[in-house]
C-alpha cells in the first residue's frame, strides 16, 4: 500500500522500487509451430509489449516437402496425386489447376458433362473447405457449438466425394481431359436432396454466431484492410473481397462452365476480419445455388475427352479391344506428351487464386511446374496487419485468414 | 478456344503496344498458347515494372517464378507473373541470370515480392539486390545448397532422424534401401541417343554401351 502511495507522489526508490519504476522490456515469444490455433505447423515469432503485438516474423516451410521437384520426376498424370496433398482441405480445387493448364497446353477439349462434374465437385469442395475454416475460426475465438455442427456438414461433403471418387480426401478424380469416372444417378439425387436440407442446417449454425456479442467483439475491425494494401499484397479470393473489391475469377476469367452459371459475388465493407468470415457465410451460400444449377442443366455424355492418345480408355473396353489395351499400357507407362511451351493458369480455389505455372519441354514430364500458393501472399501481410492488436487477435486474424500449411509450404 | 482454361480479356494488340512503350528495355516478346511474355533487360527491371503498374494498370504481382536452364550460359529465368484487375488480363515479366549477378528486387514497389524472392532465391539461389530480408523461407534452419536447381539430386543430401543416444535430432549423410527408380519410356523409334541392350553385339563394339534404359 505504501508503494502505491510513493508512487502517487513520485518518490522513487533504487533499492525498494515501485510498480511504477520497472522498466518493461518488449519480450519475444513463439507463437507455434505446435499450436492448435496455428493451423498446422506455422511458427510465428512475435514481439510483444505487454499484451500488443509489435513486430510478427512467421517462419513457414515447416510442411515443405519439395512437390514442385517430385513433379518434374513424374509423368504428368503421376503429379496430379500430389495437388491433392497441397491444400488438403479443398483438393478437387488444387486439381483444377493443374488439368486446366495440361488442357491449355494440350488445347484438348473437355466434354460437357465433364466440365459440368467438374463444376459441380469444384463448389461441394468449396463448401466444404469453408466448413472447416468457419468452423476453426470460430473455435479460435471461442465458441464450440458451431464448429461441431458445420463439421458434420463437412462431413457428408467427404461422403459425396467418397462415393464419386473412392476417397474421402485425396480424390485424383479430376483428369487430363475430363473426370476419372461419371457418377452414378442416385448419387446427384442425393447430392439435390442434400442441397435443399444442408442450407437450414447452416443458417441455424450460424445464427449462433454473425451476431452474437463475443464473436463481433473479437472480430469486427481487427486487422483492417484497405483496398490499396489488399491489391499491394497481393490478396486474393475471400481477402481481396472482404476488402471491398468484387474480384472473382469464376465471374471474370471463367474457366470451364462458369460462364454458365449464375451468382454473385459478395463483398465486405469495412476490410476487417468478420467481412472476411462474412464473405465465406455467403460463398457457401451462392456455391449452393451453383450446384444447383449444374444438378439441373448437366447434360448426359462422355465425361472425358475421348482423345485416347490422351485419356485412357476404360476397362470394359479394354477387354474387346486389342488398341485399347495398348493405349492404355503406353498411358500408364510412358504417359503422354505435351507440346513444348509455357501457361500460367489460376483459379479461384475456395482460398484465393491458386495458380499452376507449367512448362513444358516436349517430353512426358513438366519441365517445371510452379505453384502459386494462396497463403504466401496473405501470410506475409500478417506481419502488418496484427501490429498493434492484442495477442488474441492473432488467433482470430490468423483464423479469418485461412491458411493450410500442405499448400504455403508445397 | 476449344479448352476450358481461364478466358482473359483479349489480347490483341496489347503485345505490340506496351512493347512500344517500355521500349529498348524488351529484349524479346514472346506470344503463346493466348499468352504474353516479354524478355527485359535485366538492369532495366525496376523501371518496366514500375511503369507497367502506373502507367499499364497491371495492379498485382502474383507470382516469382525461378526456372533452371543448365544448359544456357545465364543459366536462371525469373519470370514475374502480372495481373491487371481492371483490364482483366495477364502477362509474364521475365529475366535472365546466373549464379553470381544479383536481379534488382521489385520490394519497393510490391511488397508482395518480399517473400517470393526469398523463395527464388532459398529454391534455386538466385540473389536479389535490395530485398531487405533474403533469408531462406521454405528449407530448413541451416540448409545448404539450393534444391530446385536440376543439378541437385531428388533425395538430397542429408538426412534428418531423431537419435536416442544425443537425445536431438541429427543429420547423416542419406542412405536409400533401393534407387529412385527412373524409368525410360521414350520409344527407340522416336529419339534414343544411346544403344540399346543388344545392339552393341552388331556389326563393331561401341565402347561401353551406355544405356541408361532397361533398369529395373
Amino acid at each position: 500500500m505504501a508503494d502505491y502511495l510513493d508512487e502517487m507522489d513520485g518518490i522513487t526508490d533504487e533499492a525498494d522500487p515501485t510498480v511504477g519504476d520497472v522498466e518493461i522490456q518488449n519480450y519475444t515469444i513463439n507463437f507455434g509451430p505446435q499450436h492448435p490455433a496455428a493451423h498446422g505447423v506455422l511458427r510465428l515469432v512475435m514481439e510483444l509489449d505487454g499484451e500488443v503485438v509489435e513486430r510478427l516474423d512467421p517462419h513457414v516451410g515447416l510442411l515443405h516437402r519439395g512437390t514442385e521437384k517430385l513433379i518434374e520426376n513424374k509423368t504428368y498424370l503421376q503429379a496430379l496425386p500430389y495437388f491433392d496433398r497441397l491444400d488438403y482441405c479443398s483438393p478437387l480445387a488444387m486439381e483444377h489447376s493443374y488439368v486446366l493448364a495440361i488442357e491449355k497446353l494440350l488445347d484438348l477439349e473437355v466434354p460437357l458433362r465433364g466440365q459440368y462434374l467438374r463444376v459441380l465437385f469444384a463448389e461441394l469442395t468449396r463448401i466444404c473447405n469453408h466448413m472447416l475454416n468457419i468452423g476453426a475460426h470460430v473455435m479460435d475465438v471461442g465458441a464450440m457449438t458451431p464448429n461441431i455442427w458445420v463439421f458434420e456438414i463437412r462431413e457428408q461433403c467427404l461422403a459425396f466425394f467418397e462415393r464419386a471418387s473412392g476417397a474421402r480426401m485425396h480424390s485424383a478424380w479430376f483428369r487430363p481431359g475430363g473426370v476419372h469416372q461419371d457418377v452414378p444417378l442416385k448419387l446427384l439425387t442425393d447430392m439435390a436432396d442434400w442441397l435443399d436440407e444442408f442450407p437450414s442446417f447452416f443458417e441455424d449454425a450460424m445464427s449462433l454466431v454473425i451476431d452474437n456479442r463475443i464473436f463481433k467483439q473479437r472480430n469486427v475491425d481487427i486487422a483492417t484492410v484497405s483496398k490499396e494494401d489488399a491489391v499491394r499484397w497481393g490478396f486474393s479470393g475471400p481477402m481481396i473481397r472482404g476488402s471491398g473489391i468484387a474480384w472473382d475469377l469464376r465471374k471474370s476469367q471463367p474457366y470451364d462452365v462458369y460462364d454458365r452459371m449464375e451468382f454473385e459475388v459478395p463483398v465486405g465493407t469495412r476490410g476487417d476480419c468478420y467481412d472476411r468470415f462474412m464473405v465465406r457465410v455467403e460463398e457457401v451460400r451462392q456455391s449452393a445455388r451453383i450446384m444447383r444449377q449444374c444438378l439441373n442443366e448437366m447434360p448426359d455424355g462422355p465425361v472425358a475427352s475421348i482423345d485416347r492418345k490422351i485419356v485412357p480408355p476404360k476397362r470394359g473396353e479394354m477387354k474387346q479391344s486389342m488398341e485399347a489395351l495398348i493405349h492404355h499400357f503406353k498411358l500408364y507407362t510412358e504417359g503422354f506428351h505435351v507440346p513444348a511451351g509455357e501457361v500460367y493458369v489460376a483459379t479461384e480455389s475456395p482460398k484465393g487464386e491458386f495458380g499452376v505455372y507449367l512448362v513444358s519441354d516436349g517430353s512426358n514430364k513438366p519441365y517445371r511446374c510452379k505453384i502459386r500458393p494462396t497463403a504466401f501472399s496473405h501470410l506475409q501481410a500478417m506481419d502488418f496487419m496484427t501490429k498493434g492488436h492484442m495477442l488474441p487477435d492473432a488467433t482470430a486474424i490468423l483464423g479469418a485468414m485461412d491458411i493450410v500449411f500442405g499448400e504455403c509450404d508445397r | 478456344m476449344a479448352n476450358g482454361a481461364p478466358v482473359i480479356s483479349s489480347n490483341e494488340g496489347v503485345a505490340a503496344k506496351l512493347a512500344k512503350s517500355l521500349g529498348a528495355a524488351v529484349l524479346d516478346t514472346v506470344e503463346a498458347y493466348d499468352e504474353i511474355s516479354f524478355t527485359v533487360d535485366r538492369k532495366k527491371l525496376p523501371t518496366v515494372m514500375d511503369k507497367l503498374r502506373d502507367k499499364h494498370e497491371y495492379q498485382q504481382l502474383v507470382e516469382i517464378a525461378g526456372v533452371d536452364y543448365p544448359e544456357r550460359p545465364e543459366r536462371f529465368e525469373v519470370c514475374y507473373h502480372l495481373l491487371s484487375l481492371t483490364k482483366n488480363h495477364r502477362i509474364r515479366v521475365k529475366v535472365t541470370t546466373d549464379e553470381d549477378t544479383p536481379v534488382p528486387t521489385v520490394t519497393h514497389i510490391w511488397e508482395v515480392a518480399g517473400w517470393l524472392e526469398r523463395e527464388v532465391f532459398d529454391l534455386y539461389g538466385v540473389l536479389f539486390d535490395g530485398n531487405p530480408d533474403l533469408r531462406r523461407i521454405l528449407t530448413d534452419y541451416g540448409f545448404q545448397g539450393h534444391p530446385f536447381r536440376k543439378d541437385f539430386p531428388l533425395t538430397g543430401y542429408v538426412e534428418m532422424r531423431y537419435s536416442e543416444e544425443a537425445k536431438r535430432v541429427v543429420y547423416e549423410p542419406v542412405k536409400l534401401a533401393q534407387d529412385f527408380r527412373s524409368f525410360d519410356f521414350m520409344s527407340p523409334w522416336e529419339g534414343a541417343d544411346y544403344i540399346l541392350p543388344g545392339d552393341e553385339k552388331g556389326e563393331e563394339k561401341p565402347e561401353d554401351g551406355k544405356d541408361k534404359g532397361a533398369k529395373t
